[in-house]
């Protein structure tokens, strides 16, 4: 009791500050401790985000450029002996005509533009005549179908000759970027001896050189020109994909919000919808998958693969997110808005739709580019909806088969060249990342540009 | 009504800033052992960020910087080499709103004790929980029941409750922050008394929103207006015949 | 006529009719000096232009729903009974017949019977079409003259076009729950298809998980007991194993940095910091699946080498490790939240008895934030629980009942993945087990997530 008491006497209060001094230094200690590794965690959550992006940079901006090499590729008349391009005649019916155009084209389909090729690689290739099966290994397979597209285009060409840049085979492109070991055994090597040494010789003059892939953003994948293999396909899967979670997942949500806001009475069941909502956000979006294999694919019978069926699974998965955030931001409007429109007589209906959603677009734009966001990046449900099937065409229509961003870098990186597709899945992984990087920019900046403090 | 002059804190040219804002525009000052001095002013005047620097709780909010000379028992309070841990052992706090910490209430009056390592054996702590709580006037109300949460009392119990916190780690000076601004009427005439019994063997410094609470309480006021101190002196004197004009105003109930 | 310029008519229709009301009401109130009109012109133009195009477009809806089926009965009736008796034979038929109807070519040359039953069903669609036209175009008619003739100045328009977005607003807000309700469902509903070849006991007790491929159909396999076992333990014990590891990463880094940012870092590197942490919950999984596979788990195999240890590079801990990355932002921005939450009279008080600032946020902070932080760490754990992609790159797709992190194995995830894209039929025990096991998985996850957002969510009660 006594110590306890201060009567204003020197000796008890010394007593007590000195047992304090006595806990100091301990306790300075764990000050230092709590904050160190506090501070470590923070670095060594930023050194984990930067790890990662070094990492998929690193690895992937190499394969931006790809080696391409530089021929001069007579289309030599003896080769191409094809019928004239037809003309759409004034009195011919458009089917009509589009039959002699099909016939036509696979006339040109069935000449080997391979000749062409290797006709150009042996004036360049030193020794070519003792090495004929190993010549047409320089160029991927792909290329002849680019040529073909090009007398398809414009069949005047033939008879001329055209310095073109093509697309060297995928093991090229590793053996001259130094992506396999160059002292490994013959039998171990993906290229023979001689094509090893064709391509060190024309990088080395200067045919063969890394150049910009257009490839990459050009192309549809492709199975059998690994090298030409690209990204249009799964863009446009991807896009359309957006475009339906935008036209579907954001008004539906923000409707929805508005009602649950703004008219729904608070009793149980709009509570239960509440925690069902929540629930549905956090709910794995594999178990979307399934929904959507079991009840789009299985009992509306849609076709599967198709981004049409994506889109709605990933519109029904970004659904929760729009919703909760649009109700945020509805809450964010202060109720003086709504009192001041309510008490001039306005409606319930034209409060909201008047002043208070326009108040929350900023906030309901940004909820939703967020979603957008995320469903671009979403694979797993995807696959079980039969989108990761090879597609080597760029779909036109949500109603055709198609692979997503997410799904090509998914298929690339169990591709078994993997010195080649291990840089290729990171330039894709790049590609998505940017992709989702401006669509969060987008929605940031529209956050700083229309917030508003109450 | 000096009870005692031994000086126990003074404050000289102290100056707040937030930022470029200055708050408190050169205040000195004198606090004697054992009295009961209250700071009336209106709301805004700086009462409470003054009574803040007495304690260094400033110190927790970003931008404030605190200059000029406070002393506790004739040493610099804001001497870098002072460890702050300390002073706030010396001088504790009560504040505005009871703020009794999600524990029991046994272990929030056994926190301050715990921390600053006063007890030595479990029943040296039960005797400082005992003799805090009731000079806090609380023992008989909750000594059934040390073990149910603090925040289950009632707003006045509550309140008793951090005073008794408060006192459990012996301190000399006791700030106390509007402590009945969230009380009911009973419950404020009942820390009234509480704070009359303390000033025995506290030294007590109080901030009020209430002209009547200070008159009734305290035995010296500090008038603040506008970040100044316009006027110090006992309160008898100063709620019958105040120096100045504004202090005057403000008791007459001009403004406020 | 497509109904992409049906659709585009409804809304040049719907515009008209807009205007007409619009007129109307002009009119009206002009000549009406003494009572005012209740809503406003363009609410009265709403109400013409929705009593004229809404009736129109239920129509069009129901009859493209019910339309196709009726007529695929009449087909039915038509053709020979032979081929109505083969449900095989049935589909290939109707698939023939469209195509024919519908002018495109088919394979091989049309019997007289095909023949025959395209030109009925392309006339009866024609018909059925030029039907929906009519009735569309009378209902249309006859709900513009209505509208129309109903605008008066004692017409509550606005209440009634509110009436109508109110219930629309419903609908939107009903999705939600459909969804939900879709979920559970159809997933109950496969899997009791599946329970009808394996019994629930085998599954969710087998220990192990070896499912066979269906190849030579469902039935052969059911009758000599050799489907394979689905047994689902080993896949729990997988993922579970893997959300251990995700957690003993994510807990400690991410609580941590929540406190850090939250109690010590200036505005300055808070604002900096938080948002670069956050990034990482943006990141697509497949991205840290790729990393996962490619750097983490090399570097881990390594590492064990290095130390002795036996590690596979896909394994248990590499997947858990990326996973653990990928739930710190979860952690530690909901940690966050919570810890600001505390109000600052709790902190002044501790600080004002004397208290430093880590015995503040030890004692005092931490303990009121604890549901909260409980919370944040459950829903954490769910999305350990469902992730799919970096379990699918990295733990090494190995169903095996182990608790040791350095070895490969598999989860419930990657076994719905695997499984239902594999070359499965998709009413074989091989597909349906997906479900069964989707079923559980959004069980376990329902769970987490319900007790969690209970917790977070009385926690802000308790301080708002």
């Amino acid at each position: 009791m006594n110590m306890n008491s201060n009567n204003g006497s020197v000796s008890d209060n010394q007593l007590i500050k000195n047992k304090v001094a006595a806990s100091l230094a301990r306790r300075h200690r764990q000050e230092k401790l709590l904050r160190g590794t506090g501070l470590a965690a923070v670095l060594i959550s930023l050194a984990l985000v930067s790890l990662l992006f070094i990492n998929i940079f690193s690895k992937g901006l190499p394969a931006f450029w790809q080696t391409s090499i530089t021929l001069d590729i007579y289309f030599d008349p003896s080769v191409l002996q094809i019928s004239e391009k037809p003309v759409q005649r004034a009195d011919e019916h458009d089917n009509a005509f589009r039959q002699r155009d099909l016939e036509w084209r696979s006339e040109v389909g069935r000449i080997n533009f391979n000749r062409l090729i290797s006709t150009a690689l042996m004036d360049v290739l030193p020794d070519a005549e003792q090495h004929r099966r190993h010549v047409l290994r320089m160029v991927t397979s792909g290329e002849r179908f680019a040529l073909r597209d090009m007398v398809i285009n414009d069949p005047s060409i033939i008879g001329s000759t055209q310095r073109l840049h093509l697309l060297t085979d995928a093991n090229i492109d590793v053996w001259i970027k130094g992506n396999i070991d160059r002292s490994l055994p013959d039998h171990q090597q993906q290229l023979s001896p001689i094509v090893r040494q064709w391509a060190d010789a024309l990088y080395a003059n200067g045919t063969i050189k890394n150049r910009f892939s257009f490839a990459l953003f050009m192309n549809p994948d492709s199975r059998s020109s690994l090298a030409s293999a690209g990204l249009a396909g799964a863009f446009m899967g991807s896009l359309f994909m957006m475009l339906i979670v935008m036209f579907l997942a954001v008004p539906l949500g923000v409707a929805a919000a508005i009602y649950l806001e703004e008219f729904a009475p608070r009793n149980k069941l709009t509570d239960l919808i509440e925690v069902n909502i929540n629930n549905l956000a956090a709910v794995p979006s594999i178990v979307f998958g399934l929904l959507g294999a079991a009840v789009f694919i299985g009992m509306f019978n849609l076709p599967m693969s198709t981004p049409l069926v994506g889109g709605l699974v990933l519109s029904l998965m970004t659904l929760p997110t729009v919703i909760i955030a649009t109700r945020s931001s509805l809450k964010a409007i202060p109720p003086s808005i709504r009192q001041a429109a309510l008490g001039l007589g306005a409606s319930k209906m034209q409060t909201i739709f008047h002043h208070v959603l326009p108040l929350a677009i900023p906030g309901i734009l940004t909820a939703s580019i967020l979603g957008v966001a995320q469903a671009l990046g979403e694979a797993a449900p995807l696959l079980l909806i039969g989108m990761k099937s090879f597609v080597a065409t760029v779909s036109v229509s949500p109603m055709e088969q198609s692979t997503a961003l997410p799904v090509q870098i998914f298929l690339w990186q169990g591709n078994e060249l993997r010195n080649f597709f291990e840089a290729r899945t990171s330039a894709a992984i790049i590609v998505l990342l940017t992709l989702m990087i401006s669509l969060n920019a987008v929605a940031i900046w529209l956050r700083k540009r229309f917030e508003q403090r109450w | 009504m000096k009870t005692n002059s031994t000086l126990k804190m003074k404050a000289e040219n102290v100056r707040v800033f937030y930022g470029a804002n200055e708050a408190i525009k050169g205040i000195d000052m004198n606090v004697y052992q054992n009295e009961v001095l209250a700071f009336i002013g209106p709301s805004g005047c700086g009462k409470s960020t003054f009574l803040r620097c007495l304690n260094r709780m400033n110190d927790t909010i970003d931008q404030c910087r605190v200059t000029g000379l406070i002393e506790l028992d004739g040493q610099d309070m804001y001497d870098p080499r002072l460890d702050v841990v300390q002073l706030r052992a010396q001088i504790g706090m009560v504040f505005q709103k009871p703020n009794p910490f999600p524990k029991s209430i046994y272990d929030n009056i056994a926190y301050g004790p715990k921390l600053h390592g006063l007890a030595s054996k479990k029943s040296e702590l039960d005797d400082i929980v005992e003799s805090s709580l009731q000079k806090a006037g609380l023992w008989k109300e909750v000594k059934d029941r040390l073990d149910q949460p603090g925040t289950g009392l009632s707003g006045g119990q509550q309140q008793r409750l951090c005073i008794a916190r408060t006192i459990a780690v012996s301190p000399e000076v006791i700030l106390m922050d509007e402590p009945c601004s969230a009380l009911d009427p009973i419950a404020t005439s009942i820390i009234e008394e509480l704070i009359d019994e303390l000033k025995a063997n506290y030294t007590i410094v109080m901030v009020t929103h209430n002209m009547q609470q200070a008159a009734r309480v305290s035995d010296r006021t500090a008038f603040f207006h506008m970040g100044e101190m316009i006027e110090i002196g006992s309160t008898t004197e100063m709620f019958t015949k105040p120096n100045n004009k504004r202090t005057e105003d403000y008791i007459t109930g001009r403004y406020g | 006529m497509s109904n992409l310029t049906l659709m585009i008519v409804l809304l040049a229709v719907l515009a008209i009719t807009y205007q007409l009301g619009l007129v109307r009401t002009r009119q009206i109130a002009g000549h009406n000096a003494t009572l005012r009109m209740h809503s406003r012109p363009h609410h009265y133009g709403v109400m013409v232009g929705l009593w004229t195009v809404l009736p129109a477009f239920f129509i069009f809806i129901i009859w493209s729903w019910s339309a196709p089926w009726a007529l695929n009965q009449l087909l039915i009736a038509q053709l020979p009974e032979h081929i109505v008796n083969d449900p095989q034979e049935l589909r290939v038929a109707i698939r023939r017949i469209s195509n024919l109807a519908a002018n495109f070519g088919i394979v091989s040359e049309a019997a007289t019977w095909e023949i025959q039953a395209a030109t009925f069903l392309s006339d009866a669609r024609q018909l059925s079409q030029t039907l929906m036209l009519a009735l569309m175009t009378t209902v249309a008619a006859a709900g513009a003259l209505y509208g129309y003739r109903s605008i008066s100045p004692l017409y509550r328009a606005r209440n009634h076009i509110e009436k109508i977005l109110q219930i629309v607003l419903v609908i939107c807000s009903s999705i939600a729950v459909l969804t939900t309700l879709g979920i559970v469902l159809s997933m109950v509903g496969e899997s009791l298809r599946f329970f009808s070849f394996v019994s629930p006991m085998d599954f969710f007790f087998g220990t192990t998980w070896n499912p066979r491929f269906s190849t030579a159909g469902v039935g052969e396999g059911s009758l000599t007991g050799d489907q394979g076992s689905f047994g689902m333990l080993p896949l729990l014990a997988g993922t579970f194993l893997i959300a251990l590891v995700a957690m003993s990463v994510a807990i400690p880094l991410g609580l941590l940095a929540a406190i850090y940012l939250a109690e010590y870092a200036s505005p300055k590197m808070r604002a900096t910091a938080k948002p670069i942490i956050e990034m990482l919950a943006g990141i697509p999984t497949i991205v840290y699946g790729f990393f996962a596979l490619v750097t983490v788990g090399p570097f881990l195999s390594m590492l064990g080498a290095h130390i002795g240890l036996d590690i596979r590079a896909t394994s248990a801990l590499t997947a858990g490790v990326v996973m653990g990355i990928m739930i710190i932002p979860f952690i530690s921005s909901l940690s966050d939240d919570i810890i600001t939450q505390v109000p600052k009279s709790l902190r002044d008080g501790s600080l004002g008895l004397g208290a430093t600032k880590s015995e503040t946020i030890r004692k005092v902070v931490l303990p009121a934030a604890l549901p909260g932080i409980v919370g944040a760490i459950l829903l954490g754990a769910s999305r350990a629980i469902g992730e799919t992609m970096i379990v699918v790159l990295a733990a090494g797709n190995s169903p095996s009942l182990t608790a040791n992190p350095f070895e490969a194995v598999s989860t419930i995830t990657v076994t719905i993945v695997n499984q239902l894209t594999g070359d499965n039929d998709f009413a074989s025990p091989q597909s349906l087990v997906a479900f069964a096991l989707g079923l559980t998985l959004f069980a376990i996850t329902l769970i987490l997530n319900v007790i969690a957002l209970v917790i977070v969510r009385k926690y802000r009660e308790q301080y708002e």
